[in-house]
């Protein structure tokens, strides 16, 4: 038998995720860091849950953001509280930050991969301690990252260049919550797993607070959506500019409501 | 197409179902379909699918029979030491996490969905989903099983917040009835299971106390009574 390749008794091995959550978004800014994900629990195609709480509080300092395998996240979080509660438990003033809890993370996240036995999420760390923002990502096989700003999954594909664009340094909290929300209307638009109920998360030197779970409006009354076969009866043609390739529909659409919000408001 | 049937008398026995759990204002309702199927054929027409744990907690079990079955064994056991050891009835909330327990730590092996609902002192009613893979969500009502496909547009429209006890079991029995109409692996009758803090009750409508849906005609005894009953006459072309 061969044991160097595969293990005897199959215990734990690849397995597939069934309970998902999708894209996770984070930015820095001025004051500190603030995270994204909507509330959806999608079992393959059915959209099963809607209350799915995907940010949650680690320790003082971090706030942890998960899409995939829900299971898998409810089990990293128990693992959290024991790392948090033995920190607590020497006593001793000092207590993890981001950074630390991302790198215990990164190496839990690795080192299932190499047992072929993942734990099936990509996360999202982020924290504030003392006057040091953070923001980091693992992914499922250990891949981590630290950046200005961060997204799991489809955020990689609609929301980082959106980000890329208009990310700065010196955002304030309104300017940050307008473009993580500018981010996921656009996901909540292209992704097919995506829940028009979010949660955006905020955490500064001074603390933690996640918001209620909210809803976005959303605009379809575009000239080119109500006839787009007019002129071309029984084609399907639809606007040349809107159907060109994915990525470009993505970022008119992103720039169309961006339009048709201010120019409404 | 020319399979015989005695091929699917060994084929694992699954639970094709339908199982519901909802919470009301005083307790929680379960309820399921009693159709257990081997491949085509139907093993057990009249199973239960809703199996007690404690005296104030039960599951409603779908998927894989087996798996179904010794996970209730193994909760039950560790439910009775628990419940021994604390001195007092356990909570829901513990039954539903031992559930998870074994269901997320055995992923790879079990294929079972879970519904655990039940009513503690603490807490009062609550309903527990822990569907394959071992997430566990609370939830004011849940659904499970194959049945459960046609009746998530169903829920979406007619569940309402703080029904009477009467209204939860109404629309419990009216959603295993409508998934048993559409799914193939659901059928037989529909059982219900209530739990508050007076204790339990059980009940059980067969097919005949069920409304009838579109398409759906209404049972006699014999062709000979419609025909004597409509005219004496023989019949007609």
């Amino acid at each position: 038998m061969d044991t160097l390749l595969s293990s005897e008794g199959d215990s734990q091995r690849t397995q597939y995720p069934y309970v998902t959550g999708t894209s996770v978004i984070g930015i820095k800014y001025k004051d500190g860091i603030l995270m994204a994900a909507d509330m959806g629990g999608s079992y393959g195609s059915t959209i099963r849950y809607k209350s799915v709480e995907r940010l949650k509080q680690v320790g003082k300092h971090s706030l942890i953001g998960a899409s995939g395998e829900i299971s898998d996240f409810q089990e990293i979080l128990k693992y959290l509280d024991e790392l948090i509660l033995h920190d607590n438990m020497w006593d001793d003033g000092n207590s993890l930050g981001p950074k630390e809890v991302h790198n215990y993370l990164t190496r839990v996240m690795y080192n299932r991969r190499n047992k072929f036995d993942p734990l099936w999420n990509s996360l999202i760390i982020g924290g504030v301690k003392n006057g040091h923002k953070y923001l980091g990502s693992v992914s499922m096989i250990g891949v981590h990252f630290e950046d200005d700003h961060v997204a799991t999954g489809f955020g990689n594909h609609l929301a980082r260049p959106i980000l890329r664009e208009e990310w700065r340094e010196d955002l304030t909290f309104e300017e940050g919550v307008k473009l993580l929300e500018k981010c996921m209307r656009n996901l909540l638009y292209r992704d097919r797993s995506a829940v028009n109920k979010l949660q955006i998360a905020k955490i500064t030197e001074e603390g933690l607070t996640v918001s209620q779970p909210y809803s976005l409006k959303t605009f379809w009354n575009f000239a080119a959506f109500q006839n787009p076969t007019v002129g071309a009866e029984g084609s399907w043609i639809l606007c040349l500019m809107m159907f060109c390739c994915t990525k470009t529909c993505a970022f008119v659409d992103a720039s169309f409501s961006f339009i048709a919000r201010h120019g409404s408001a | 197409m020319d399979r015989d049937a005695t091929s699917d008398v060994n084929a694992p026995h699954s639970m094709g179902t339908t199982i519901i759990g909802v919470t009301y204002n005083g307790g929680v309702i379960l309820g399921a379909d009693s159709r257990t199927s081997t491949g085509l054929y139907v093993a057990n027409r009249a199973s239960d699918k809703i199996t007690q744990l404690t005296d104030n907690v039960y599951i409603c079990r779908s998927g894989s029979a087996a798996d179904s079955q010794i996970v209730s064994d193994y909760v039950r056991y560790f439910l009775h030491q628990h419940t021994i050891q604390l001195g007092q009835p356990a909570t829901v909330k513990v039954a539903a996490n031992l559930v998870r327990l074994l269901a997320y730590n055995n992923k790879n092996s079990l294929q079972t969905g879970i519904i655990v609902g039940g009513w503690d002192k603490y807490e009062g009613g609550k309903i527990y989903g822990i569907p394959l893979g071992g997430t566990i969500v609370e939830q004011p009502f849940a659904i499970g099983g194959s049945g459960s496909s046609y009746l998530y547009g169903f829920f979406d429209q007619a569940w309402k917040d703080g029904m009477t006890r009467e209204e939860a079991e109404q629309l419990v029995v009216k959603a295993v009835s409508l998934a048993i109409a559409r799914d193939g692996a659901s059928g037989g009758v529909v059982r219900t299971v209530t739990i508050n803090s007076e204790g339990v009750t059980r009940n059980f409508y067969p097919g005949d106390t069920l409304p009838l849906w579109h398409d759906e005609v209404e049972a006699h005894g014999s062709l000979l009574d419609i025909l004597n009953a409509s005219n004496p006459e023989p019949m007609s072309t």
